[in-house]
């Protein structure tokens, strides 16, 4: 049997002549146009100036990631080996002393975008949700354009909002009856303790939850278009409702993408500067409380960078800097990769 | 649990929509009050005086200037191997991925890599620092874009060209950018409406100042530091300075946005 093969699949056939045809005229790759010997052209030297040229530029944009780690390792090299990975679980942060370690920022940072993920995602969902199965047309555009523009405003602008309108609100209004309800109950009663402050943890997640709402939804609404209409008919043909169709078809089949669209919006969350800065309260202290003020790696930098004293001091804050590019660089490219994938699937079925 | 689930659902589109209307209302209704020629007229007084924007705004219109004529030929450039080059080999989908990347990357580390790059070693602040820090946010932008749009034209109008005899840079400069260009134009106005905002990778490369500069060479003075400087401070003339300069920059952002989305529809 080795090597059998039906007579019509040998390659010692000579092709049709359709299919000879077909051969010739297959449009070719653009890369082939300059090597191709049959082609007219007349600049070569323009030509291949113009490839070389794109060619850097793509280069340079591609180097730019490498760049950025490389400097800021270098600059950072002075508290990098001082402390070593103690600088990752050390509180402490004293410019005096020149103690420094990064668990408190880390730990914000960390806090305060779990705290946006919660409250964004389910709302992010429910946006999606209503944009893409429930809106009438003719309000798709608009309010799909609102939800846009809340990405346009500046994240100065939720800072100094957030500040002077909802911070004093919160204060009022919310955090006094979250301290009665919340922190009564056993388990999360640390969560909710202290004084009713208005900034702190709490009220940074929130503006995070606000600022990263629209990134979420525009993946989840781009991945939620990808559902061939086949599928959700046929689920609405067998009689189910709208949430089941949402719920067991389209979620389930948009999986990846809309995980994606998550790691996205955490990425945005990780590395917010000023809306941060503003309301977080910028205190160097660990606290179980999230209405208590903590600090986050960006709102640390947006602080202190300009008034460090001494090198130490900056070569600990550029090596905070480094520690937020790589957490966000990993999410980031798992993002990237989640949504490729369902690119690449989505590719092979159609 | 359908009723309830959509119901939850139209609640979160309010929800969303409310807080945009809040943030707008606020805006309008502190803004607008601080609005007048004095803003346009008068530079940044010491707190306790009167005074205006004026060189805030220049300043900050001069290093988005610079950002953008530094990024865009970088960006296109980019964007144009991607597209039309790189449809083979590793460079292209490397150089794409890191690009989606540096999109979303936080854009305060952007401004502490020029600080050490560039400020730290010309030993003083500068509004070219800035410009620089500003031009790595826009190139990412319009590399995206630059790539989608061409990646839109369709191969028939370039193997038209090309069967025609035109050799192919004259191919790409003629056909394919003059059919996406509609959607460049958007991603360059996009970047810009993005840089007008941006304060965190200003703070530590044009930083601050106080007087009328327009010596790129200095510390220049910008519409997001000074707002930010304003706002956290104790004194009231200013807080009504820094809404002024936030309506300012919101009017602008917004703008920018909408008209980039009018000029992409047509």
């Amino acid at each position: 049997m080795r090597g059998f093969r039906p007579l019509f699949f040998s390659k010692a056939m000579p092709p049709t002549d359709a299919v000879a045809i077909e051969r010739r005229f297959e449009p070719r790759a653009q890369a082939d146009y300059n090597e191709a010997p049959n082609l007219p052209t007349r600049q070569p030297w323009m030509d291949a100036f113009f490839k070389n040229l794109t060619r850097f530029f793509a280069f340079f944009v591609f180097s730019i990631l490498a760049a950025i780690l490389i400097s800021l390792l270098f600059h950072s090299q002075l508290t990098l080996s001082k402390f070593r990975f103690d600088f990752l679980s050390n509180a402490e942060w004293n410019p005096v002393t020149e103690e420094f370690g990064a668990l408190v920022p880390i730990y914000g940072t960390l806090v305060s975008s779990a705290i946006a993920m919660i409250i964004g995602i389910p709302v992010s969902f429910g946006i999606a949700l209503f944009l893409t199965e429930l809106s009438p047309t003719w309000l798709k555009r608009p309010l799909g354009t609102a939800i846009e523009m809340l990405a346009a405003i500046p994240s100065i602008i939720y800072g100094m909002w957030g500040l002077f309108v909802f911070a004093p609100l919160f204060a009022e209004y919310v955090q006094p009856a979250l301290i009665k309800t919340l922190g009564a109950v056993p388990i999360v009663s640390p969560l909710f303790k202290g004084p009713a402050m208005g900034i702190g943890m709490l009220t940074a997640g929130i503006i995070l939850a606000i600022m990263v709402i629209p990134f979420i939804t525009a993946v989840m609404r781009d991945v939620f278009d990808l559902v061939p209409p086949l599928l959700k008919e046929s689920a609405y043909a067998l009689g189910s409702t709208t949430w089941e169709v949402v719920w067991r078809v389209v979620l389930p089949y948009t999986k990846i993408g809309v995980v994606g669209g998550v790691m996205l919006g955490l990425g945005r969350a990780l590395g917010e500067t000023m809306a941060v800065t503003f309301v977080i309260g910028n205190s160097h202290r660990l606290s179980a409380s999230l209405l208590a003020p903590g600090n986050s790696i960006a709102s640390s930098l947006a602080n202190e960078f300009t008034e460090a004293v001494g090198d130490l001091h900056s070569s600990a804050l550029i090596e905070l800097g480094l520690i937020l590019f790589l957490i966000t660089t990993i999410v980031l490219a798992l993002s990237k990769l989640l949504l490729l994938q369902l690119a690449k699937r989505e590719g092979k079925k159609t | 649990m359908n009723a309830l689930m959509l119901g939850i659902s139209g609640f979160t589109m309010a929800f969303g929509l409310f807080w945009l209307a809040w943030i707008l209302l606020t805006l309008v209704y502190e803004g607008f009050s601080a609005l007048g020629p004095a803003l346009f007229t008068q530079m940044t007084p010491p707190p306790g005086s009167s005074g205006g924007l004026l060189n805030a705004i220049v300043g900050s219109l001069l290093m988005a200037t610079m950002a953008t004529l530094i990024g865009t030929p970088i960006g296109i450039l980019a964007g144009t191997y991607l597209a039309e080059f790189g449809r083979r080999g590793w460079l292209s989908p490397a150089t794409r991925f890191i690009n989606d990347i540096l999109l979303s990357a936080p854009s305060i580390v952007i401004g502490l890599f020029i600080y050490s790059a560039y400020v730290a070693q010309v030993r003083h602040f500068s509004g070219w620092a800035g410009a620089f820090a500003l031009s790595l946010i826009v190139i990412p932008v319009v590399v995206r874009t630059t790539d989608d749009m061409l990646k839109l034209v369709p191969d028939s109008l370039r193997e038209a060209a090309v069967a025609l005899g035109a050799p192919a840079w004259k191919m790409i400069v003629f056909i394919s950018y003059r059919a996406a260009r509609a959607g460049i134009v958007t991603g360059i106005l996009l970047a810009v409406a993005r840089i007008s905002g941006e304060t965190a990778p200003l703070l530590f490369t044009a930083l601050n100042n106080q007087f009328w500069s327009l010596n790129l060479n200095q510390p220049t003075a910008n519409l997001p530091v000074v707002i930010f400087q304003f706002a956290m401070s104790p004194y009231p003339d200013w807080h009504r300075l820094a809404w002024g300069g936030a309506i300012l920059i919101t009017l602008g952002v917004l703008g920018l946005n909408i008209l980039a989305r009018a000029m992409f529809r047509r």
